[in-house]
């Protein structure tokens, strides 16, 4: 059951991401691009998902869990870090760069395309990459937590 | 050049809108891709949800196209080389970030996040301030 439910989410998810454009790197780039052939589709992506999102949570998390069992989990953190901004940042700089971004590219897998496999791998490895200095960063300063 | 579509870019993300709401009232769950990846590797106890979830975005889109006969614009302008280290940074960025477009732009900012919406004001000028330094200051892609 929760597996179906997944999927099927997971259907809805990518069905979404293709329809709006968020799948296509060269519309994410030209969202960026003020000063050249501005496409503002992305505001209007932004837009939908977060009003749907906006009323839904507060709707679901009145509930006292979720229906397939479990808890909700929700972030607890409050703090702004500097691991916060400067990972965005540098993911900001990243997405600028090629206009893939994690929930853009998964879905583009389906298309069968070199490039967002490519880029996935190179995620991957990114990610890999800073989990081994985060772990270094924390042992060499053990009171320093969650940079 | 691509075309401004208000309509369907305003329908698609609805639709995220609506996974994200479904898989935290079912699976109380953020629908952060970030995450949802993350938790793959390496592969741990509740992996199935994970799995099935990232299926299905990705058999989403090869489903309307052979199925649906929908056609669905790609195009990467970017050289390979440069994909590459797009995603190297992409993957260190969202780690340090504790999330990414799906996860803080949408769910965390749903949220009313401080957190998420910190992310999201950094990584979008981040992103602007790239494009605007390769197309107009570098003359890139």
């Amino acid at each position: 059951m929760v597996v179906i439910s997944a999927l099927l989410i997971g259907l809805v998810f990518g069905a979404g991401i293709a329809l709006s454009g968020m799948a296509n790197p060269a519309k994410v780039l030209n969202f960026f691009d003020l000063a050249g052939n501005w496409d503002p589709s992305l505001i209007f992506v932004m837009g939908g998902a977060l009003a749907v999102t906006f009323v839904g949570y507060r709707l679901v998390l009145k509930r006292p869990g979720p229906l397939l069992g479990g808890r909700f989990h929700l972030p607890a953190r409050h703090d702004i870090d500097p691991g916060l901004v400067l990972g965005s940042a540098v993911f900001g700089v990243g997405w600028g760069i090629s206009g893939f971004c994690p929930g853009g590219v998964i879905p583009a897998l389906g298309l069968l395309r070199f490039e967002p496999v490519v880029f996935v791998a190179a995620m991957v490895t990114g990610i890999l990459l800073a989990r081994i200095l985060k772990r270094q960063d924390l042992s060499a300063a053990p009171g320093r937590q969650g940079v | 050049m691509t075309d401004f579509t208000p309509l369907l870019s305003l329908l698609g993300g609805a639709l995220i809108g609506v996974a994200a709401v479904a898989l935290m009232a079912l699976h109380g769950r953020i629908a952060g891709m970030t995450g949802i990846l993350g938790g793959l590797l390496p592969v741990t106890g509740d992996w199935g949800w994970r799995a099935a979830f990232l299926l299905g975005a990705i058999a989403a889109p090869a489903l309307m196209i052979r199925a649906g006969g929908v056609a669905i614009p790609f195009e990467s302008p970017v050289p390979m080389v440069w994909t590459v280290v797009s995603g190297l940074l992409v993957g260190v960025g969202v780690v340090y970030g504790a999330g990414c477009t799906s996860g803080h732009g949408i769910c965390g900012n749903a949220r009313l996040s401080p957190r998420s919406l910190v992310a999201t004001v950094t990584f979008m000028l981040a992103s602007f301030a790239t494009v605007f330094v390769i197309r107009h200051l570098l003359g890139g892609f």
